[in-house]
């Protein structure tokens, strides 16, 4: 296994009763790529996200991160080691403020008891403290430190999805997952999304899988890209390939449905 | 009614108001994070009773250590009944942990039955802790004042845990979205046991206080309380803490001012919160602090 191997799934399959929602799907994704994963609807591209992340456990096939098996672990012990993601309908936590809902991503990273806390020992003071400057700082970095004492609900759609990358982030994960990030953007909204990933790209030391369905956005940040459909890898390849790839023509391109 | 008479029933309100505040505290957490009317959570109140009992009586225990140990030792049978009767029917239908909760309900009634007996006893009154001050015209007990002084003290505890503590966001996103609270890596079987330690240490110490103001105890005492709570934590809004606590003095006061006002219906005391919680569900369902719920798509 290369050194530089970050994610790799080694043919996973995810069949709910007698559907098969993803079969064999094998990727190997190395450290500081941006990968993208397509398909038409249904094909499979969260179920394979929710493989990756613990939420379900696949099938058949075995997921390695960092060369550690984490097939079927927990969620949060996946989070932990260092993946994390957003999702294709925003799922903030809509009644809690913008900083609540990155530090309750960020509190993994920090030592104090509730005790502590009602105690109001100094440690805990100390630990409160650094815990709200980081996550200030991590707002700060994505822009969203205006409005920190908002509720998440109460934010406009574009820093919504801003925010789960941050509340992602918050993790501190060396592999980003984003379930269509552009979802429900207009053109010049997606531009400054691309260039938004590849600013936290840099920023972070990251390694981003994305699902989306904006070609323009996929074409032009995507490194390599994986096409599913029904379940069934058709291709895989950098953007010129996949766009001159027959079989992805005819499965994908050639009904491409508007999203917004 | 008389000034006195007047200030005395407010007095008693704020008593058992404090008792099912701490008490609905714990079925209200419960419900916000897993969706489960915890049934079990009455029969903590007895369980505390007996244990703080047996502390004084049989082992001779100082009150104070008695009670401590007791609290103790329902807040680990809370964590156990969590992780033996509803963890692994968390992602069953949601009725399966109801029913389960009802059979731990029954079991510890009636393991009570079996273990110590049918029959009443006399709750001991510490005389340190309790005794007779006289104020005026007025006349009560120091638990007048203690309980409201405790109860005030662990609900603000309750509040700043849940407000300002890790584990208290940690517990406010479980209870909003299981799921995406995991993959933000809250390790949610942490959070649920943690939740069933504070509601369960809350509902023992309530246990214990009620005790002291209702000295006598059997193991079907749980009963009526567990249900008024559960009935004031409804109508504070079921999930929301502020709520319980607005919902528990509400209701106790409630009750006592029926009684004191109208003598004649004391008989249906009992009855005062069924009616209203069918008034509740019927023009309020989600509570009087609790939100509007959308159902999620």
């Amino acid at each position: 296994m290369s050194a530089g191997k970050i994610l790799s799934t080694d043919s996973i399959t995810m069949k709910f009763g007698g559907l098969t929602a993803v079969s064999e799907l094998s990727l190997d994704i190395y450290a500081g790529e941006i990968i993208g994963l397509i398909g038409p609807n249904g094909a499979g591209k969260t179920t394979a996200f929710n493989m990756i992340t613990g939420v379900y456990e696949p099938t058949k096939g075995k997921i390695y991160f960092k060369g550690q098996d984490i097939t079927g672990m927990r969620p949060d012990l996946i989070t932990k080691a260092g993946i994390s993601r957003t999702f294709q309908n925003i799922r903030l936590f809509n009644s809690m403020t913008v900083l609540e809902n990155v530090m309750i991503s960020k509190h993994v990273r920090l030592k104090a008891n509730p005790l502590d806390a009602v105690l109001r020992l100094p440690r805990y003071i100390k630990a409160r403290r650094e815990h709200y400057e980081e996550c200030m700082e991590l707002l700060r970095q994505v822009e969203l430190d205006d409005v920190a004492h908002e509720m998440a609900a109460a934010l406009p759609y574009g820093k919504q999805r801003r925010l789960e990358i941050a509340r992602a982030l918050a993790t501190q994960p060396s592999l980003l997952l984003l379930d269509e990030p552009a979802a429900g953007m207009n053109p010049q909204e997606s531009l400054e999304l691309m260039d938004f990933i590849r600013q936290i790209r840099e920023q972070f030391n990251l390694t981003i899988l994305m699902i989306e369905h904006h070609m323009e956005v996929v074409m032009g940040i995507c490194e390599r890209i994986t096409v599913l459909d029904y379940g069934v890898t058709i291709a895989q390849g950098t953007p010129t390939e996949i766009q001159n790839n027959p079989r992805v023509i005819e499965a994908y391109l050639g009904a491409v449905e508007s999203n917004a | 009614m008389t000034l006195e008479t007047f200030l005395q029933n407010i007095a008693n309100g704020i008593s058992l108001g404090s008792l099912y505040a701490l008490i609905a505290i714990g079925y209200t957490m419960v419900y916000g994070i897993i969706r489960l009317i915890n049934f079990a959570h009455a029969d903590l109140l007895m369980v505390a009773s007996y244990a703080a009992f047996y502390g004084i009586l049989i082992f001779a225990l100082p009150w104070w250590l008695s009670f401590l140990l007791a609290i103790l030792l329902t807040t680990i049978l809370g964590m156990s009944i969590e992780k033996i009767a509803y963890r692994p029917l968390r992602d069953a239908p949601r009725i399966s942990a109801l029913i389960s909760a009802i059979g731990v309900s029954f079991l510890l009634q009636n393991l009570g039955i079996v273990l110590v007996g049918a029959s009443p006893k006399p709750f001991p009154r510490p005389e340190n802790l309790v005794w007779n001050i006289h104020l005026g015209g007025i006349s009560f007990l120091s638990l007048a004042v203690i309980i409201p002084l405790i109860t005030l003290v662990l609900l603000a505890a309750v509040n700043l845990v849940v407000n300002k503590t890790n584990i208290g966001i940690a517990m406010r996103a479980v209870s909003r979205d299981f799921e995406t609270a995991s993959l933000m890596a809250v390790d949610v079987n942490k959070v649920v046991v943690t939740t069933f330690a504070v509601g369960s240490g809350l509902a023992a110490v309530g246990g214990i206080m009620w005790s002291l103001q209702y000295p006598q105890i059997d193991p079907l005492m749980g009963v009526f309380p567990g249900l008024k709570c559960f009935i004031a934590a409804v109508m504070g809004g079921i999930g929301s803490v502020p709520g319980a606590m607005v919902g528990g003095f509400l209701l106790g006061m409630g009750e006592v001012m029926l009684v004191g006002f109208m003598p004649d219906l004391s008989g249906y005391r009992d009855a005062f919160a069924f009616v209203v919680l069918i008034l509740i569900l019927l023009f309020k369902p989600g509570g009087i602090l609790g939100e509007h719920v959308v159902e999620k798509v």
